[in-house]
């Protein structure tokens, strides 16, 4: 019987991971997501696992990728900076096929930036960051039970399609404590025959990712790519709240999706008819479903701590439709922002006619 | 007797086996094989001591020294 | 003497791409006949480089990863942990490990993490044409270094194998060649010593290997390989600079 624990985000991601059958992790401390690997450093140990702090996130990351190809199920955890230095490393893991999970709790940037939640590397894990043609399936969790929930998905995600996830947290969802109850621990075999686990009883495997033949390089892009849309025809995800009438449309991930929440609330008890669709996976973008939610919508507003990301998917889904920005720098907004924000374009946008 | 087999088509000429064959017996070929090298090969088979310094020193492992009764 | 000589079954059977001369082959080869010798073949895995031994996996008959450049420490550290009980061991030129993969090989010898790696130093980068190295001697004309290496434009070569010595997690570094037979089965010796020093458990290994380029420093091949005995060896001496025997765990 399950029961309610209260619990930080950093530390969620961790005991996931553990109920995933994640037994190794290489990371780096930065802020504000140190506690992962704190956590680990202590559990991981306990289950006969391996935590190694890395001596940087390109050590980190190139240790994921070797963990990867032995056959273990890994994780690694960074923000922002760590997550640019880790990008030769993703497109590497990509390539290869290889399950790794990435988690990301984002902080403030360009830059050093700061350590405040932020939202701004959707165009870095979403739009590629790394070189080359690859796709990062990116999951975005918006409390700590979903930071859970999300992060044990990640590794069947990950493992089923053989290709790296990213869960996109922020400096707000690691720091937080919230009630959470975990699932029962579901400890399948891992079974990869492709791992390079020395070659008893069969021929050698290898892994790379090298193509010098340009037909090779083609055919490999081309199945990867195929992978891809396996994955965008089973594994959009989304949520929505009062959609079903709604003339303005918030859309809105991660932290700010449940700002945006009550806000549509405060609008409907206003008599706005607001609704908010949360993308749970930016990538693959629930483009199906925001197309049906923004069906009566007069305005759609992309609610992002950034300056202006995910709202270039919201307007290729939706070309038709008006779609504006409200956006925050370094701290989550409050409703009262957002719900002011909506009051004043719903007076320019429903009284037109 | 020793069986002293030249994988001929895989030489480069690189002279190393030629070098440190103690007995002297191994040479770089008139002709060319199909990379367009001379290749090592020996018309001495008979003086061969099976000491295989060729081959440890061949780098395309293209040397293969056999004790035959 | 023993007599005969047999391609080993850890090496496929396929042509190889290297430069005539080139050492590469013959410490692939050796690689491949200690792994064997060992009885290892199964419980084997090698994680390459890139650079001219980019190839590896494809050389080598037994498991296999092709990483980023200068990553391969930090990739046998991922796969070590996952297998402690197998074998796993880099090969890496002096870019990939000595420029851009200092980190990993630093930082591996510090956490005295048991791998070996398997470091061919010919003082130059030779997939990319011939660029100065941190291994480059001084006055070594490079296409980089054009009017020959000075320490005013780049500094001293580096020498790595009296640099890991000095670290307490590394536990066997030696410093071999292979420019004649007697060489070749010195640096064998180490090979094995390394890749035992690794299943006992002892820390890092690291054999640095002297190897001629023909094609890069513009010599035939049995030039390069006096190059090596005459020009290299008196600014990277051969030997053992660090062996650990037992080690008490604290």
């Amino acid at each position: 019987m399950s029961e309610y624990i209260l619990m930080k985000g950093n530390e969620a991601i961790g005991e996931a991971a553990i109920r995933a059958n994640c037994r190794y992790f290489f990371g780096y401390p930065i802020t504000p997501q140190t506690e992962v690997l704190e956590y680990l450093a202590r559990r991981l140990p306990e289950e006969g696992g391996s935590y190694v702090q890395a001596e940087s996130e390109v050590s980190a990351i190139n240790m994921v990728f070797g963990a990867a190809c032995a056959g273990a199920r890994v994780m690694t955890a960074s923000s922002s900076p760590g997550i640019s230095l880790m990008q030769e490393g993703i497109s590497y893991i990509a390539s290869a096929r290889l399950p790794a999970v990435i988690v990301n709790i984002m902080r403030g940037a360009p830059g050093l930036g700061g350590i405040h939640p932020s939202q701004a590397d959707y165009f870095q894990s979403v739009k590629g960051g790394g070189h080359g043609d690859y796709k990062l399936v990116v999951l975005a969790p918006a409390s700590v039970q979903e930071l859970i929930d999300y992060t044990i998905l990640a590794f069947d995600i990950a493992e089923h399609y053989r290709t790296p996830v990213v869960i996109f947290g922020d400096g707000m969802l690691g720091q937080m404590m919230e009630p959470v109850v975990f699932p029962e621990a579901d400890i399948r075999p891992i079974i990869r025959p492709w791992a390079t686990t020395g070659m008893e009883g069969r021929s050698k495997n290898i892994i790379h990712t090298l193509y010098l033949p340009a037909a090779d390089l083609e055919n490999h892009c081309r199945e990867l790519y195929d992978n891809y849309a396996d994955i965008q025809a089973h594994e959009q995800r989304s949520a929505e709240y009062f959609t079903k009438d709604a003339e303005i449309l918030l859309v809105s991930f991660g932290i700010t999706s449940r700002v945006a929440r009550a806000a549509v609330e405060m609008a409907r008890e206003d008599g706005i008819k607001a609704g908010l669709l949360k993308p749970i996976t930016l990538w693959p973008f629930p483009n199906a479903a925001l197309k049906q939610a923004a069906r009566h919508a007069r305005l759609v507003i992309s609610a992002e701590i950034n300056m202006g990301q995910m709202i270039e998917d919201v307007r290729l889904a939706l070309p038709d439709k008006e779609v504006i920005l409200f956006n925050r720098i370094g701290l989550v907004p409050n409703p009262e922002e957002i719900y002011e924000f909506i009051k004043s374009k719903a007076g320019e946008v429903l009284n037109h006619d | 007797m020793i069986q002293l087999v030249f994988n001929e088509a895989r030489c480069k000429g690189c002279g190393f086996c030629v070098e440190f064959c103690p007995k002297k017996i191994v040479a770089l070929s008139e002709g060319r094989n199909n990379l367009g090298y001379n290749f090592a090969t020996t018309s001495e088979e008979e003086k061969c001591t099976g000491c295989a310094l060729c081959a440890m020193m061949c780098p395309e492992v293209l040397i293969e020294v056999r004790e035959v009764k | 003497m023993t007599k005969g000589y047999q391609k080993p079954a850890t090496l496929e059977d396929v042509p190889w791409h290297f430069c005539p001369g080139c050492n590469h082959g013959i410490v692939h080869r050796l690689c491949a006949e200690v792994v064997e010798e060992m009885g290892m073949q199964s419980r084997t895995i090698g994680v390459g480089s890139v650079g001219c031994g980019v190839f590896s996996y494809d050389y080598f008959n037994f498991d296999g990863i092709g990483p980023s450049h200068g990553r391969a420490p930090a990739v046998a550290t991922g796969v070590k942990r996952v297998h402690p009980d197998k074998l796993v061991f880099t090969y890496q030129g002096d870019g990939d490990l000595a420029a851009i993969g200092t980190t990993e090989m630093v930082h591996s010898a510090v956490r005295g993490e048991n791998i070996t790696i398997v470091f061919i130093n010919n003082t130059l980068y030779g997939m990319t044409g011939g660029q100065m190295a941190p291994t480059t001697m001084l006055g070594q004309v490079t296409t980089t270094t054009p009017r020959g290496r000075t320490v005013q434009q780049a500094g001293y070569p580096f020498k790595v194998a009296e640099m890991l010595a000095s670290i307490e997690g590394s536990a066997y570094i030696a410093r071999g060649a292979v420019f004649n037979p007697a060489q070749v089965v010195k640096t064998k010796k180490a090979i094995r010593k390394a890749f035992e020093c690794q299943m006992a458990g002892l820390g890092f290994s690291l054999v640095e290997v002297l190897s001629a380029c023909p094609t890069n420093w513009g010599m035939n091949p049995l030039q390069s390989l006096k190059h090596v005995q005459e020009k290299m060896v008196p600014v990277y001496p051969l030997g053992e600079f660090k062996v650990v025997t037992e080690r008490s765990i604290e």
